[in-house]
């Protein structure tokens, strides 16, 4: 994508929004901005009450308080089925009892749309999912990621103002998956919708958002462009829920550095405590030394390492598979950062 | 799989034969009674003696509009709250539900005449001067009598129930009536556009059971006094062999012919479905 996109959207906005059930807290004060035509992915633990803010979104759940404004406008208030948001379910949820073509036309119907103009439309949805052939079948002939497709289709026939997914992909399998959340993407894009996609699988928040929202304990941890969460996560959560950590011991040194693994590093943000967070990737290993590899898995154009350092500490280390060759397990290497920044782990962890 | 079936083919042919002998050989021994009647050769006078019987189309009436008055009531009880309990999504009222509509399987048909029996007779006593009284003489019009209908719905109230439940397992209501409201559907909207045709396997079923239960019911009509169609045809025929078989056989005719309605019904949905799409596209 290279052209910049309309970006004509609704812009959404939450404010401390808060829902319990019972003595559970699902949602404890979530902050959220999603600009006009964005995808925010709302990526977090099992629990953290994903769910429950989309439901909250869609009208399905009321929250205790809290507001959710679309343009300004809070629609808290709103019943489910005037707030003008299509939502695709996580469980597969097409009416069995009517074809595709009167899935996707459904929501015309409700909304009193002429019958030619109703099957037009619901015709060029299926063609736009992919699926133009297909608006005769019944749910129960179509395979799980047409179904879904046929779910986007009919979420997307009203034009709403919030796309809402809650997981739509995982019940598909790995290849399906990802070529469905480009293909959500693209047409996300297109049609500059603003989105907000609920998902656990953080590679899947990672390569298709444009700001990825860290839940944790229904609050946010913190909300950003991939890249940014990826480079500097500003929680010790954030930094092991996105991608792979390395805690390695170091310590703080007087002029606001930190030697790591007997390297001196500059430190994002306060150099305080005595761990210290590095990716895989940030590592580097030299034949020969004090610590041993216990392992090495293969992923195609790397190699992980798991290395056993010194102190007893162990590291995982992302080495180009050309370069991992000779590292099989048990043999002696040494382990030292590159000289980039380095996180500390704070005191929560 | 196949290797398991095939052995067991002759199997299935021997005992839809044992089967069918069970069932065919009284029907066609009680076909022959009634139409050889000794003395008088091959006649129908049995058949055409019933349509001219005093009561018979009363009591076929009778019996027709309880039928039909006990399922409308038995699944205006159980279908809002077996959808209820499902919407509230709460396993323990469900649990509950579950057990109050399967109670009357315990409670024998005689007990609960007994029951009715006496609050029939102790409520007049007690309740002569208040309008309750004009109650109590209504719900017992001998030409339509409405306790019945009662009765009767508490009979069938686990089949019905159990029918439903079945039906509700195996679509996801809450989900489906969401994603309807998701879509501007209102919630009567809701209901009738997306829950109901996708139980209407389950709700036939249901209505079929409560329906075949009530014009096949004989104690505790019999036993309050009142005249639906089996109990008259044990009074009208008692005197006539030939008359009772004939009556019984074309009872029997007539709830077969109700399940074949019943099911009709319930597999058209799919054909409607692929037509009604088909002609669409033709358009
Ligand atoms: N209807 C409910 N009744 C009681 N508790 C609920 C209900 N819905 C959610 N919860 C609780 O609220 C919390 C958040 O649930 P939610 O479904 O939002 O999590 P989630 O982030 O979507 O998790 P997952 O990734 O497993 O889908 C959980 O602890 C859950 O047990
Ligand atoms: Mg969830």
């Amino acid at each position: 994508m290279t052209t910049a996109p309309p970006r004509t959207g609704t812009a959404l906005t939450i404010r401390g929004l808060r829902r319990t059930f019972g003595s559970a807290v699902a949602l404890d004060g979530l902050d959220l901005d999603v600009a006009p035509g964005e995808l925010l992915a709302l990526l977090g633990p099992s629990g953290c009450g994903k769910t429950t803010a989309l439901r909250v979104l869609a009208g399905f759940e009321r929250p205790d308080a809290g507001e959710v404004l679309l343009d300004g406008e809070d629609i808290v208030p709103v019943p489910a089925n005037r707030r003008d948001t299509g939502m695709v379910f996580q469980s597969y949820s097409l009416f069995p009892h009517l074809s595709a073509a009167d899935n996707v036309a459904f929501g015309m119907k409700m909304r009193k749309v002429p019958a030619p103009r109703r099957r037009a439309r619901a015709a060029e949805l299926m063609e736009l999912v992919g699926l133009p052939e297909h608006g005769d079948r019944f749910p129960h002939q179509l395979s799980g990621g047409q179904q879904q497709r046929v779910a986007l289709a009919r979420a997307l026939a009203l034009q709403p103002r919030l796309l809402l997914l809650d997981e739509p992909l995982s019940a598909l399998d790995a290849k399906v998956r990802v070529q469905l959340r480009e293909e959500i993407r693209r047409l996300q894009l297109e049609l500059g919708i603003t989105t907000v996609f609920v998902t656990h699988d953080q590679e899947e928040a990672l390569s298709m958002a444009d700001k990825v929202a860290v839940m944790k304990g229904g609050r946010l941890e913190q909300c950003a462009a991939p890249a940014e969460l990826y480079d500097r996560p500003a929680t010790a959560f954030v930094a092991s829920f996105v991608g792979t950590m390395n805690r390695v011991p170091g310590k703080p040194t007087s002029d606001g550095l930190a030697e790591v693994l007997g390297v001196r590093l500059p430190v994002d943000g306060p150099a305080t405590g005595s761990v210290f967070l590095l990716r895989p990737e940030a590592l580097e290993v030299t034949e020969g030394g004090p610590d041993t590899v216990t392992s090495s898995s293969f992923h195609g154009a790397s190699t992980r390492l798991t290395v056993r350092l010194a102190d007893g500490t162990e590291v995982k280390a992302d080495l180009p598979s050309h370069a991992a060759g000779s590292f099989g397990a048990g043999a002696s290497v040494t382990v030292r950062p590159q000289r980039r920044p380095v996180l500390a782990a704070g005191e929560a962890a | 799989m196949a290797r398991l079936t095939y052995p067991l083919r002759p199997w299935r042919g021997a005992v839809l034969l044992i089967a069918g002998i069970y069932f065919l050989v009284p029907l066609l021994a009680s076909l022959v009674f009634t139409v050889d009647v000794p003395g008088q050769g091959l006649t129908l006078e049995s058949y055409t003696q019933i349509f001219s019987a005093d009561g018979f189309t009363a009591a076929l009436l009778r019996s027709v509009g309880l039928a039909l008055c006990t399922v409308a009531l038995a699944l205006l009880l159980t279908l809002p709250a077996a959808l209820a309990v499902r919407l509230s999504g709460s396993g323990r009222l469900r649990a509950v539900l579950e057990v109050v509509c399967t109670l009357p399987l315990v409670v024998p048909p005689v007990a609960l005449v007994a029951g009715l029996g006496t609050v029939l007779k102790w409520g007049p006593d007690h309740l002569a001067t208040t309008p309750l009284y004009q109650t109590f003489v209504a719900i017992q019009n001998p030409s339509f009598p409405l306790v019945l209908v009662f009765a009767y719905v508490v009979m069938a109230l686990p089949f019905v129930y159990r029918s439903l439940d079945a039906g509700l397992r195996a679509v996801d209501v809450r989900t489906l009536v969401e994603a309807a409201r998701d879509l501007g559907a209102s919630w009567p909207r809701a209901l009738f556009a997306v829950v109901l045709p996708n139980l209407r396997t389950a709700l036939l079923n249901a209505s079929f059971l409560a329906l075949a239960l009530v014009l096949g019911e004989f104690t505790v009509a019999s036993l309050l006094g009142f005249q639906p169609f089996a109990v008259w045809i044990v009074q009208a025929s008692g005197d006539n062999a030939q008359l009772s078989v004939a009556v019984s056989l074309l009872s029997l005719l007539l709830t077969w012919g109700l399940l074949l309605v019943v099911t009709g019904l319930a597999r058209t949905r799919g054909t409607r479905g692929a037509r009604k799409s088909r002609k669409k596209e033709a358009v």
